[in-house]
């Protein structure tokens, strides 16, 4: 498994999210947002967590049109896989790679806390590792991750069984209080059609170590590298 | 040229931070407010012959930077 991470200016979680893949034993390289190809055998291209261009505009606009975005484009279009998180899933939507949006926080403020999610599919690239209906412990930092899309988009993403976690309570039940930051039917992640893009505002890089307070986002690099 | 674009968001989208705004006002004492929407207001300066052409210039740089359609409207003013 080789990955690409792509660094804008203003991302912060590159080097996190190396040492989760590298930790599955995937091939990391890091790619500077201006290049304009991915580096030969690309199989996995990551978008970091982060402020690219510190926000400005909307969180992930500008990041969205940057040129290595093209080539990020282009190993979609050919299959090859790719991961958002965070800021990262901010970029994917802001580049039409995936639907939707992701608002300000119902409530306004930066949520920083642990998160309960439920894994809603286990037959993709990135969750075979888990089972369907897991509930995983991992960690969500954002201002901007209150998911939006219009209700015939939303009813296209539930109907194709696109939704990848949704946010829950500790005993895996969907619940308006499991859901702090006001995502339309508790959406943490969704993906593509052929769901080799992925996008998720959770951090499953922050839990690969115990050392750490958690193992649980190991498994979502563990299916990746496998 | 100059030209002014004003992004607002569409009708049933959430605006948490118009929500504050109103309730500030309100804590100011200034009644009489039903409900604030929080735009984006862009002063662009444009270099091109004429208004038909300015006009596909911004239609644009709104279509592909400074709105997300997903969510946000866009209105073009050409002075």
């Amino acid at each position: 498994m080789h990955a690409a991470i792509v660094v804008f200016p203003g991302s912060n979680r590159e080097a996190d999210v190396a040492r989760a893949l590298r930790l599955s034993g995937a091939k990391v390289s890091m790619v500077w947002h201006a290049e304009t190809v991915l580096p030969p055998g690309t199989d996995l291209a990551v978008l970091p967590g982060g402020f690219s261009y510190g926000d400005y505009l909307r969180c992930g606009a500008i990041a969205g049109r940057a040129a290595a975005m093209d080539a990020v484009r282009a190993h979609a279009a050919r299959g090859g896989l790719v991961l958002g998180i965070c800021n990262g899933f901010q970029i994917l939507c802001e580049s039409g790679l995936l639907p939707g949006a992701l608002m300000r926080n119902v409530d306004r403020r930066f949520i920083c806390h642990r998160q309960t999610l439920r894994v809603e599919r286990a037959d993709t690239r990135f969750t075979r590792s888990y089972t369907q209906g897991q509930v995983i412990d991992v960690c969500v930092a954002h201002g901007e991750g209150n998911y939006f899309a219009d209700a015939d988009t939303l009813a296209r993403i539930e109907g194709e069984g696109r939704v990848a976690f949704r946010y829950c309570d500790e005993a895996g039940h969907i619940t308006v209080a499991a859901n702090r930051n006001g995502s339309l039917n508790s959406i943490a992640g969704i993906y593509s059609e052929k769901a080799n893009v992925l996008g998720m505002m959770p951090h499953p890089e922050n839990f690969v170590e115990g050392l750490i307070g958690g193992t649980d986002g190991r498994g979502l690099f563990e299916s990746l590298a496998a | 040229m100059k030209a002014r674009i004003t992004v607002t968001l569409k009708t049933g989208v959430l605006d948490p931070q118009g929500k504050a705004i109103e309730a500030a006002l309100k804590s100011l004492g200034i009644n009489g407010i039903e409900g604030v929407r929080q735009g984006k207001v862009f002063d662009l300066e444009v270099s091109t012959p004429d208004a038909a052409s300015a006009q596909a210039t911004l239609k644009a740089a709104c279509e592909k930077l400074l709105a997300n359609t997903v969510v946000e409207n866009y209105a073009i003013e050409i002075a």
